[in-house]
């Protein structure tokens, strides 16, 4: 098992490379000006220009790529073109706001896509599989930017019942697990956990179904055993693929949901990803996305190494 | 269990703890804190330091909120033009034998929100803050967004403690309007923050004090940080002793929140979340007044234009197609279709009424005929139609629709034989190339441009537009116009130093400007914002700032 970890984790370090050299030339092969977040429409080229400079932008692209990446090694992402905060204190707070939203999320959506996909394997090919696997579809198909615009309009405008925008009533930096606070996330924890709850649904239904008509299956039961042990069964042997889709929604919903968070006015890292492209924050849009892409990375991981302690047979192959 | 009656001296005994407990709870009833909770258009908190970014949006909420200018804004009227006036200085004026010289007259009594005194070596040290690369407290981020505000400003120069001598590169008239928009902050706190930052060298030093200070800033303006926390609000307290007493605001507290997406925006109105929210989107504005919300808005000192190449080859360099342009928008249409009310049609840089807007000879409307004859006379008609090529942005700051407008004249337009390309491209591109003109590779073969623009002083209204020596990379003269009479006309207003004589001849170069035809002037924004009923007291002047300091709130 320590080969397999030591070997996955050297794996790693190529791939964290590469993302960080791609996020690095993506920003900077954009067109328009890095410093337009600053410098005023009517700026003179000289003030241009000794901007450039006291920002490091003169410099050639590989020297700017080596410094960046040396200082993001020794956790100096730069500051913000924009504000001048730190970038990786502006990138922690947000991501530690997804992290709650995407808790909260994974809470509704596993909870919900496991029971889905398992009734509806359970009981496959009759009403009960039609109604999970509708809910299914529609989870996987509605576009959800509209779907939390839909909930905004019943619940807040119209109904009155839960805050529209905002995390918190006095933002994310006084959170706390109240209904105070809880309910600033209940419309954008939903809204995020549609489209897992509709892949988890298909893939567990998808895997119930296959497990049960294996002949092992069949076999438990002509051994007379109680349809619940037979269930244990089935939950044991659909659990490290089913793992790998819920890893990779996590993964999906740590790297933030640009259109969600906008919606809602959530302050994580998809709302920090879209002001950084609009302000073209270049140092900010660069670190934001290299913390996402390792979170994502990382995330992986532990996938991978948590499916290989629950099934010794991937470790082996 | 036995329940005793009351006696006459338990039940007087009753009574006189509930008189007490009523008599101790009215008087925090009526003092209740009252906050006034805003949504920004801003993505984030606008900077908090003293020059703020964000445009005159910064401005409005983190600049004349929590500090002054040596000058400020009249903004107390709905119906004049907003003037300046002034602020921490009590007055000033131009040396007579040297036109480069200010000598700005202090405001005495005044102190910054830590308790230090306003004086000459705070200003000169402002100043520096954006000036002087030298100096300790110079800070690049913020030259930016001020130097080209106040671009002839050079130095400060302390005469007295209540005195300040200001010097220019070139003799200015336009001074004190720029003056606006450098804010004095604390230098003593700054200094405070300095000394107790650690860093390689005093640079480090200098930009962690900023750093610091940002989170604990000291202006003198009649609102005081509160609480901060990044990208999600900004808490301002009033301050009660704020030198101007007429200024101190009515309500406790003002909570600013950053909203980016109109439609959020406006659920968190609808839901009773912020009591006032800016540029609700125009398609809400029916539900937004229908629940009773009142909808504040006022001409803008903004303009929506294409801006003309004037390169040689252009089809613009012929006066009669420009007017025939200018002619053919049926701007009140616009107004009142696409825009529900949301704009003031345009018909210059300044409408009537404005001190800059002069007497123009050529009139712009909606008139159809004339604007095809116009072209009819400039060789075109029905089967040969002058093809323009435009570049704008499908979003961004101030351009308020731009696709849903550049579609509607482009419509307009081919009443008037114009056949009229759209090149889309996004905001942030459409601004750098802006400032790198029509000849530039970026302009791809573009003959106009359409950016908004801020007409609020003089330079960024007209001059930087119609001066020939501020074409790129100079300044904003994307189209390269060159007409003597502008450059005579600007050279004339920033040497008359009498304010009204001077307010005349800008009139004089606002007027040639629209004789000439020289952009396709079609809107000016209204600051629009919808705010809760139970605000009161709330003026919207003609201008890009509100005072927020009348503004009260009922329970």
């Amino acid at each position: 098992m320590f080969v397999y970890i030591a070997r996955r984790i050297v794996y790693v370090i190529p791939i964290v490379v590469s993302v960080a050299l791609v996020c690095f030339l993506l920003v900077h092969i954009t067109p328009g000006d890095p410093l337009v977040a600053i410098l005023p429409a009517d700026a003179s080229q000289e003030l241009a220009a000794q901007l450039r400079i006291a920002y490091g932008f003169d410099r050639p692209l590989p020297v700017q790529f080596g410094l960046w990446l040396w200082r993001a090694v020794h956790g100096d992402l730069g500051s913000s073109i924009a504000t001048g905060r730190p970038v990786l204190a502006e990138v922690l707070r947000a991501v530690g706001n997804t992290v709650t939203l995407a808790i909260a999320a994974a809470m509704i959506g596993f909870t919900l896509g496991l029971f889905f996909g398992l009734i509806a394997g359970y009981f496959r090919d009759t009403w009960v599989d039609k109604v999970a696997t509708s809910i299914a579809i529609a989870g996987v198909s509605v576009p959800h930017y509209w779907l939390g615009m839909v909930l905004v309009i019943i619940f807040s405008v119209q109904l009155n019942w839960l805050p529209a925008v905002g995390a918190g009533p006095g933002g994310s930096g006084s959170w706390g697990w109240d209904w105070e606070h809880i309910k600033y996330l209940v419309l954008p924890a939903i809204t995020t956990s549609v489209i897992p709850m509709g892949i988890i649904t298909r893939t567990v239904r998808a895997l119930t179904g296959d497990i049960l008509s294996q002949d092992f299956v069949e076999a438990l039961r002509a051994k007379g055993l109680r349809e619940t042990k037979v269930f244990r069964h089935v939950i044991k042997n659909a659990a490290p693929t089913a793992l790998a889709v819920m890893g990779l929604q996590l993964g999906y919903m740590l790297g933030g949901s640009i259109l969600i968070e906008t919606v809602f006015s959530w302050p994580g890292s998809g709302l920090l990803l879209n002001s950084a492209i609009f302000q073209r924050d270049l140092p900010l849009l660069q670190g934001t996305i290299l913390v996402l892409a390792l979170f994502f990375v990382f995330l992986n991981l532990l996938v991978d190494i948590a499916q290989a302690a629950i099934d010794p047979r991937i470790k082996r192959s | 269990m036995r329940i005793e009656k009351p006696t006459k001296s338990r039940l007087a005994t009753a009574i006189m703890m509930l008189t007490m407990a009523t008599a101790i709870t009215l008087p925090q009833i009526a003092r209740a804190e009252t906050v006034l909770r805003i949504g920004m258009t801003a993505a984030d908190i606008p900077r908090t330091l003293g020059q703020p970014d964000q445009g005159f949006e910064g401005n409005r909420f983190t600049g004349n909120t929590m500090y002054d200018g040596l000058t400020g804004w009249d903004l107390s009227s709905a119906t004049k033009a907003s003037i300046v006036i002034p602020a921490l200085s009590t007055e000033w004026k131009v040396d007579d034998a040297d036109k480069k010289k200010w000598t700005f007259k202090l405001r005495p009594g005044v102190t910054f929100h830590d308790g230090s005194a306003f004086n000459a070596d705070a200003v000169v040290w402002n100043v520096e803050k954006v000036l002087k690369q030298d100096a300790p407290q110079f800070d690049a981020s913020q030259v930016g967004v001020t130097a080209s505000r106040m671009p002839t400003l050079v130095s400060a120069k302390k005469i007295d403690d209540m005195t300040v001598e200001l010097t220019t590169k070139e003799p200015d008239s336009f001074l004190p309007i720029n003056l606006t928009n450098l804010f004095m902050v604390s230098p003593t706190k700054w200094q405070a923050f300095f000394d107790k930052a650690e860093g390689a060298d005093a640079k480090a030093k200098s930009q962690a004090a900023w750093a610091a200070f940002a989170r604990e800033p000291a202006g003198t303006g009649p609102w005081k940080m509160l609480k901060f926390t990044p990208r999600e609000r900004l808490e301002l307290a009033k301050n009660d002793s704020y030198w101007n007493k007429d200024r101190i605001p009515k309500v406790d507290k003002m909570l600013l929140l950053p909203m980016p997406e109109a439609n959020a925006r406006t659920a968190a109105l609808l839901s009773g979340q912020v009591d006032w929210i800016e540029a609700p989107a125009p398609d809400a504005v029916k539900e937004i007044t229908a629940r009773g919300f009142k909808i504040e808005k006022n001409e803008q000192p903004h303009v929506w234009p294409w801006q003309f190449s004037r390169v040689e080859g252009s089809p613009w360099n012929d006066i009669r197609v420009r007017q025939a342009a200018n002619l053919c928008v049926d701007r009140e249409g616009l107004k009142d279709g696409l825009l529900a009310g949301l704009m003031v049609p345009a018909s210059g840089t300044f409408e009537p009424g404005h001190p800059w807007r002069g007497k123009p000879t050529f009139q712009i409307k909606y008139d159809l005929p004339a604007a095809q004859k116009l072209m009819k006379d400039a060789g075109f008609g029905p089967t040969k139609k002058l093809s323009v090529k435009i570049q704008t942005s499908a979003s961004g700051s101030g351009q308020m629709l731009p696709l849903p407008m550049n579609e509607y004249l482009q419509q307009a337009l081919a009443e008037c034989y114009f056949d009229v390309k759209l090149d889309v491209i996004e905001w942030n591109t459409l601004f750098t190339n802006w400032r790198r003109g029509v000849k530039d590779a970026s302009a791809n073969g573009s003959d106009a441009t359409n950016v908004t623009y801020a007409a609020m002083d003089p330079f960024f209204a007209l001059v930087r537009f119609l001066q020939s020596s501020m074409a790129p990379p100079v300044s904003n003269n994307w189209g390269y116009i060159n007409n003597p009479k502008f450059d005579e006309l600007v050279t004339k207003a920033r040497t008359t130093f009498d304010p009204a004589a001077r307010d005349e001849a800008l009139a004089e170069l606002n007027a040639a400007s629209i004789d000439d035809a020289a952009f396709l002037y079609v809107a000016h924004d209204v600051g629009p914002r919808a705010l809760s009923p139970k605000i009161k007291g709330f003026v919207q002047p003609k201008s890009w700032f509100v005072d927020f300091s009348p503004v009260s709130m009922t329970p």
